[in-house]
C-alpha cells in the first residue's frame, strides 16, 4: 500500500513541486528568522565580549527612569568622581578608569547632514587612552577642549581625516572640533558592532554627554592578578553602597548583547509574519492540489477500495503523500532559509557599519521548527481531501463518470458559521474588552473570517464567475473557458481564495491607514493654528532636536507672532510613567492647539508647576492644587503643583511643564516648534529666514502646515509598504496556485482537449480558452479580496471611531489596480498550462485514459 | 455454496426517475463453478453483480458470500469481505498505472498486509503467461495482457469468489479467448469460483452454467452451454419479450 502511494507520488512530481512551493517559502522564512537571529546574536556576543575584554568589573548607577516600562531613550544615571576614588581603594583593584559616555553624539558629515544610525549607538565619551580594545590608527587622543578623536567607522562615513574640523551635536547644540586622532579596535575593526564613537577630553565629555561636570556614567575596573571578578564585584558593591549597579565584565557583555538581541526580535517578527502569510495561503494551495489529485484518482482509489483497502488505508495513503511533500518542502525551505538568513545577516552587518559576522549558525530550533511547520501545515491541508478520498465508494471504480459535484449546502452553512464566528471575534477584539488578548483575538477573527469566506466562495463563485465570464463570451474559446471555470465551483473557489487572502489583507490595511491619515489630517487642519512648523524625521529612539536659541531668534523675526517650542520625554509622575512636554511658551501652545481649560488656569506656568489634560487627570485622580512628585530622566525628583487642567484632545495630551525643566529631559533641546505668523505676514517671506536660523541644526527643517501634516501622516506609509511586500508574496503564491489548478485541469481534460482539437479547435484558440479560465479565476479572487478587505477595513475603522478615526476612505483607484493586476496575473499564470494544452498530440490525447 | 441471492430487489432513484433494476432475484452460485450472467443491455446484470459483491446495497432481500451475510454489513465489514473473500475483474481501468504488472498482482495482498504464497503465485503467473512482462507498466501492455494481469491479481489471493464484469468487453476475440480460457482453467484446475457478467454468447459458452436476466428477473438457465445454445436461448427470450411477455 505504501509502495503504491509512493509510486503514484513520484509520477506526479511537477504538481508536488508546485503545491509544495508555498510551504517551501513559508519554511524558508521561519528558518531564515532563526538563522538570522542566531548568527547576529553570536556576532553581537563576540563584539561585546571584545568590547568588555579589558573590564573585569563595571560600575554604573541605576537609571532614574526604567525604560522597560515605556518606550523611550534610556539615560545613564551619573555619579560623582569621588566614587572612582572609593573604588580605587578597594583591595584587589589593579586599576579603575572613569568613563563619561553616553549615546547621542551626532557627527555632522561632509554633506552637512547628521550621520544616522539605525540601531547601533552614537557614543560620545572621554578619551581614556589606548585601553582595552582601542587602538589609535592616526594622530593622537584629544588634549584640548576643542579636539576630538573619532573611530574609523565615523571617519569613513563622514569622510574625516586628522586635522579636519567637524561639528558634533550632543546634549548641547552644534559645537565644532578639530579631529586630532582616528582610532580602531583590535582585530582591525573600524567599529564595534557598527557603533559610532567620538572621544572628547574628560571635562568636555562630562559637560556634553552627561550634562554635568565632574561626574561619570561608568567605571571600568581591572582586577589585580589572582582576584576573581565576581569577588571583586561584591567587594566594590559593598564599598559603594546603594544606588550603584556593579557587574562583572562578562555580565555587562551579556547584558549589552541581550539588549541588541531584543532589537532583533523585530526582524524576526517581520520574517515570521511573512512565513505566516505564505503558510496560510499555502494551506489553500495544498488543499486544492490534494482535492484535485483525489478527484483524479477517484477510479484508482475506488479500485483499491474494491480490492479491500479500508477507509483508514485510503486516508493514510493521502496523508503519506502529504508527509512526503511536507518533508521535501521542509528540507528545501530549510536550505533556502539558511541562505536567506545568511544574506540578511550579511546585509545587516554591512548596514550596521561593518559588523563582523561570527560564522553562519543553524540552531537546532531552526531545523526542528522547519520540519514541524512544513509537516503540520501540509498534513492539515491534506486532511479534508483525505477524508473525501475515504468516502469514495468502491463502486466508483466501475462507473464512467466521477462522482457528481456534491451540493454546496453543507460547505456554505459551515462557511457562514465560521465567518460569523470570525466576525464576532473581531468585533470582540476591536471593542477592546479582551485585555491582553486583543491582538490575538483580532488576528484570530481575521483568520477565521478568511477561512469562512473561503468556504462560502464556491457558492458565490457560481453567479459571479458566470457574470465575469460573460465578458469573454464573444468567442468560442472564451465561452469554453468561461464554462470550464464554472465547472467545478469548489476548485475555482479555493484557487481564487488564495488570491483573495493577499488582496484582502492589503485592501483592508489600506482602508484603515488611508482612513486614519485622512482623519488625522482633517483634525490637524482644524486644530493646529500655526503656519510654520520646525521638526525632523525620527529614525531611531532619539527624536531629532535643535538649538533652543532658535526659538528666541524666530520669535523676533518680523512677521512671527508667536513661537511655541516643545520638548518631549517620559517622566515618572506620582509613581507612574507618562509623557511630559516642556514648552517655551504656554500661551503660544494654548493658542496653537486651541486648548481650553477645564479647571485652573492654562495661561502660564511657573517653576515647579504643571498642567495636565483632563483624561490623564481623571485617570490619576489629579485636580488643581494637588502636588505630585515628578522624576525626570536626569536629576532628583521634584514636587510639582498642578495649576491647570486642559481639555483632552486627539492631537495633544499629557503633562506640560515650563521649558526650564527640560534641562533634565533625556533630550534637553526642543524637538518641535510651532510658529504663528502675524496677520498679513506671508509664509513665503518668513520661511527662508527660519531656514537660515536652522543652519546649525541639521536634524530639523521648517515646513508649512500642510507639508508638516503630510510629513506626520506619511509615517504610516512605511507600514503600508511592508504590507504591500507581504501582498506581493501572497500574490506570488496565489499565482502558483492558479498555475497548479490549471495544469491539473488541463491534465484532467486531456481527452476532452484532444477531442476539441480533433474537431478543429486551433492551438491559439486552445491557449485562449485556458487563459480566459485563468483570468476569470484570478479576477474573481481579486474581486473577493477587494470586497472582503474593504469589509474588514471598514469594520476596524468603525471600531476606532472613538479614537478619532472618523473618516472612511475607500481606495477605489487602488482596487481598480488590483483588478487589473489580477487579470495580468491570470494571463501570466495561464502561460505554461496553455502551452501544454496547445501542444497536446491529438491522437494521443484521445487515447488517453 | 459460494454466493447466494434471496429475493433481491434493487430500486434506483425515486418518484418519476425510479428504476427497478432487480425484481426478486433468487440465485445460487456453487463452489468451483464458472457461472455466466447473460442478458440484454440494461437487464440488470451489473447491478446483480454489484449487489452480490457487496459493492452496492440491495433494496430488499439478502445476499450471502460463503457463510457471511453481506446485507447488513457496515463499511468495515464490507471492506474485510472484499479483502478476504472477493476478487474483481472489471471491464477496464483494472490496474494502477504507476505500478508494474507484478506490483499490481500483489496489490490486494499488500493492502491486506498478507504475504503472498510463493508457489501459488508462481502457478498463477505461469498460467496467465506473463512471466516476461512482470516488470512492465500497464501502459506498456496490450489490452489482453492488462486483463490477464487483472485475472492474475484476482486469483493471487485465492478469494472465495471472483466477480468479473464484461472482462473481455474491450478485447478483440483472440485476446478475449485467451482470458476466458484462462478463467476456465482456473475453475477446472484450481477450483476457483467465478461469476462473470457478459452479453457475448461466445464468452458465456466458456462458463459451466449460464443464467439469463431480463428486466431484472432471472428468466432462464443453461448448463454446459455452447455458443449456439446460448444464442438460441437469447433469441427465444427476445421473441418472448417482443411478444410482450
Ligand atoms: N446508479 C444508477 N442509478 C440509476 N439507475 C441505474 C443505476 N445503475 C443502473 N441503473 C439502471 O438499472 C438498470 C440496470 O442496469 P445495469 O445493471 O447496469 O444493466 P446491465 O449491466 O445489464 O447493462 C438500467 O435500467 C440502468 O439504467
Ligand atoms: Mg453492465
Amino acid at each position: 500500500m505504501l509502495r503504491a502511494t509512493l509510486k503514484s507520488l513520484l509520477a506526479r512530481k511537477v504538481r508536488l513541486v508546485l503545491s509544495g512551493l508555498a510551504v517551501v517559502l513559508g519554511v524558508m522564512f521561519v528558518s531564515g528568522a532563526f538563522v538570522l537571529t542566531d548568527t547576529l546574536g553570536r556576532s553581537f556576543d563576540t563584539v561585546f565580549s571584545d568590547a568588555y575584554a579589558g573590564t573585569d568589573v563595571g560600575v554604573s548607577a541605576k537609571p532614574k527612569i526604567d525604560v522597560s516600562e515605556m518606550e523611550g531613550m534610556e539615560v545613564a544615571a551619573t555619579f560623582p568622581a569621588s566614587a572612582l576614588e572609593k573604588v580605587r581603594e578597594v583591595p584587589g583593584v589593579a586599576s579603575a578608569t572613569g568613563l563619561a559616555m553616553a549615546d547621542g553624539a551626532r557627527v555632522i558629515g561632509s554633506n552637512g547632514k547628521v550621520l544616522t544610525s539605525v540601531g547601533p549607538p552614537q557614543l560620545g565619551s572621554n578619551w581614556a587612552g589606548e585601553t582595552g580594545q582601542l587602538e589609535l590608527r592616526e594622530g593622537r587622543g584629544p588634549t584640548a577642549d576643542t579636539e576630538v578623536a573619532v573611530n574609523a567607522g565615523v571617519a569613513k562615513a563622514a569622510k574625516l581625516a586628522v586635522g579636519d574640523r567637524v561639528g558634533v551635536l550632543t546634549l548641547q547644540p552644534k559645537r565644532d572640533f578639530t579631529v586630532v586622532g582616528i582610532f580602531g579596535y583590535s582585530g582591525d575593526r573600524d567599529s564595534l558592532g557598527g557603533a559610532q564613537e567620538v572621544a572628547f577630553t574628560e571635562p568636555v565629555a562630562q559637560e556634553l554627554m552627561l550634562g554635568q561636570p565632574g561626574v561619570f556614567s561608568e567605571l571600568s575596573v581591572k582586577a589585580a592578578d589572582g582576584v576573581a571578578p565576581a569577588e571583586l564585584r561584591d567587594d566594590i558593591a559593598a564599598a559603594l553602597g546603594d544606588g550603584y549597579v556593579v557587574k562583572t565584565g562578562e555580565q555587562l557583555s551579556d547584558d549589552a548583547a541581550a539588549g541588541l538581541k531584543e532589537g532583533l526580535a523585530f526582524f524576526n517578527n517581520i520574517l515570521l509574519g511573512f512565513a505566516g502569510v505564505a503558510l496560510f495561503v499555502g494551506i489553500f494551495l495544498i488543499l486544492n492540489t490534494f482535492s484535485i489529485i483525489v478527484a483524479q484518482r477517484t477510479r484508482e482509489l475506488a479500485l483499491l477500495r474494491a480490492m479491500g483497502a479500508g477507509r483508514r488505508q485510503v486516508i493514510g495513503s493521502v496523508l503519506v503523500e502529504a508527509v512526503a511533500i511536507g518533508l521535501v518542502a521542509s528540507v528545501l525551505g530549510l536550505g533556502a532559509g539558511i541562505g536567506v538568513g545568511a544574506l540578511l545577516a550579511y546585509v545587516f552587518g554591512q548596514t550596521a557599519g561593518g559588523l563582523q559576522l561570527a560564522g553562519l549558525g543553524v540552531p537546532p530550533a531552526a531545523v526542528i521548527s522547519s520540519f514541524a511547520v512544513g509537516l503540520i501545515v501540509t498534513v492539515i491541508a491534506a486532511v479534508l481531501p483525505a477524508m473525501r478520498a475515504a468516502r469514495i465508494p468502491p463502486i466508483a471504480a466501475m462507473q464512467d463518470v466521477a462522482t457528481p459535484d456534491r451540493p454546496l449546502t453543507k460547505i456554505s452553512v459551515a462557511g457562514a458559521v465560521v465567518t460569523a464566528v470570525g466576525g464576532t471575534l473581531m468585533a470582540l477584539g476591536l471593542s477592546g474588552n479582551t485585555g491582553d488578548n486583543t491582538l490575538l483575538t483580532i488576528l484570530g477573527g481575521v483568520l477565521l473570517s478568511f477561512v469562512g469566506v473561503a468556504l462560502l466562495t464556491p457558492l458565490i463563485s457560481r453567479p459571479v464567475v458566470g457574470l465575469l465570464g460573460r465578458l469573454f463570451s464573444w468567442s468560442v474559446p472564451g465561452k469554453l473557458g468561461r464554462l470550464n471555470s464554472g465547472r467545478n465551483p469548489r476548485r475555482t473557489a479555493i484557487t481564487a481564495a488564495a488570491l483573495m487572502v493577499g488582496i484582502a489583507l492589503v485592501t483592508g490595511v489600506t482602508v484603515i491607514l488611508d482612513s486614519a491619515k485622512s482623519s488625522i489630517s482633517a483634525l490637524a487642519e482644524d486644530t493646529i493654528q500655526a503656519e510654520l512648523v520646525i521638526s525632523g524625521a525620527q529614525t531611531g529612539a532619539r527624536p531629532p532636536s535643535f538649538d533652543p536659541a532658535v526659538l528666541d531668534q524666530a520669535a523676533e523675526l518680523p512677521g512671527v507672532a508667536m513661537v511655541a517650542g516643545l520638548y518631549g520625554d517620559r517622566a515618572v509622575v506620582g509613581g507612574k510613567q507618562g509623557w511630559i512636554t516642556a514648552t517655551s511658551s504656554v500661551p503660544a501652545l494654548r493658542e496653537i492647539y486651541r486648548a481650553s481649560p477645564t479647571a485652573g488656569s492654562i495661561d502660564s506656568l511657573g517653576p515647579n508647576q504643571l498642567l495636565v489634560d483632563s483624561g490623564t487627570a481623571k485617570d490619576r485622580g489629579l485636580s488643581v492644587g494637588d502636588t505630585v512628585p515628578v522624576q525626570l530622566s536626569r536629576g532628583d525628583a521634584r514636587t510639582y503643583t498642578v495649576t491647570g487642567i486642559y481639555a483632552e484632545s486627539q492631537l495633544f495630551g499629557g503633562f506640560v511643564v515650563p521649558a526650564s525643566a527640560a534641562a533634565d529631559f533625556a533630550v534637553p533641546q526642543p524637538t518641535q516648534a510651532y510658529l504663528k505668523l502675524a496677520p498679513g505676514a506671508s509664509v513665503d517671506q518668513v520661511m527662508p529666514q527660519v531656514e537660515t536660523l536652522l543652519a546649525d541644526s541639521p536634524e530639523v527643517s521648517v515646513a508649512d502646515r500642510a507639508d508638516f501634516i503630510e510629513q506626520q501622516t506619511s509615517q504610516l506609509d512605511g507600514l503600508l509598504t511592508m504590507i504591500q511586500i507581504l501582498l506581493a508574496l501572497a500574490i506570488v503564491i496565489a499565482v502558483l496556485g492558479i498555475v497548479n489548478t490549471l495544469a491539473l485541469s488541463v491534465l484532467e481534460r486531456t481527452r476532452e482537449l484532444g477531442l476539441l482539437r480533433a474537431i478543429g479547435l486551433r492551438r491559439g484558440q486552445t491557449m485562449r480558452m485556458i487563459t480566459v479560465e485563468a483570468v476569470v479565476i484570478s479576477v474573481f479572487g481579486a474581486l473577493l479580496g477587494v470586497a472582503v478587505g474593504t469589509g474588514l477595513g471598514a469594520a476596524v475603522v468603525r471600531a476606532l471611531r472613538e479614537d478619532g478615526i472618523t473618516d472612511l476612505v475607500v481606495p477605489w483607484g487602488q482596487m481598480g489596480v488590483f483588478l487589473g493586476l489580477a487579470a495580468v496575473v491570470g494571463v501570466v499564470a495561464a502561460v505554461l498550462p496553455a502551452i501544454r494544452a496547445a501542444r497536446l498530440n491529438v491522437l494521443g490525447a484521445i487515447a488517453h485514459e | 455454496m459460494a454466493a447466494r441471492a434471496n429475493d433481491v430487489w434493487k430500486v434506483y432513484g425515486s418518484g418519476e426517475a425510479q428504476v427497478v433494476a432487480l425484481r426478486g432475484v433468487n440465485a445460487e452460485f456453487e463452489r468451483a463453478r464458472f457461472t455466466a450472467i447473460m442478458g440484454p443491455s440494461g437487464s440488470g446484470k451489473s447491478t446483480l453483480m454489484h449487489c452480490l459483491a457487496g459493492l452496492d446495497s440491495v433494496t430488499r432481500g439478502t445476499i450471502h458470500i460463503g457463510d457471511t451475510a453481506v446485507t447488513g454489513l457496515g463499511d468495515a465489514g464490507l471492506t474485510k469481505l472484499r479483502r478476504d473473500k472477493v476478487g474483481f475483474i472489471f471491464q477496464q481501468f483494472n490496474l494502477l498505472p504507476t505500478l508494474t504488472a507484478l506490483e499490481n498482482i500483489l496489490l490486494p495482498l499488500s493492502i491486506a498486509g498478507r504475504k503472498p504464497d510463493k508457489e501459488w503465485l508462481d502457478v498463477v503467473i505461469e498460467t496467465v503467461g506473463l512471466r516476461d512482462r512482470l516488470g512492465h507498466r500497464p501502459a506498456q501492455l496490450s489490452g489482453g495482457q492488462q486483463q490477464r494481469v487483472a485475472c492474475a491479481r484476482a486469483l493471487a489471493s485465492r478469494p472465495e469468489v471472483i466477480f468479473a464484469d464484461e472482462p473481455t468487453g474491450n478485447l478483440d476475440s483472440r485476446a478475449g479467448a485467451e482470458v476466458l480460457g484462462f478463467l476456465r482453467r482456473s475453475v477446472a484446475e484450481y477450483q476457483q469460483t467465478i461469476v462473470m457478467v457478459t452479453h457475448d454468447p461466445v464468452a458465456a459458452s466458456y462458463a459451466g452454467r449460464v443464467i439469463f436476466l431480463a428486466d431484472g428477473q432471472i428468466v432462464s438457465e443453461l448448463i454446459e452451454p455452447t455458443p449456439d445454445t446460448v444464442l438460441d436461448t437469447m433469441k427465444k427470450l427476445d421473441g418472448l419479450t417482443e411478444a410482450g411477455l
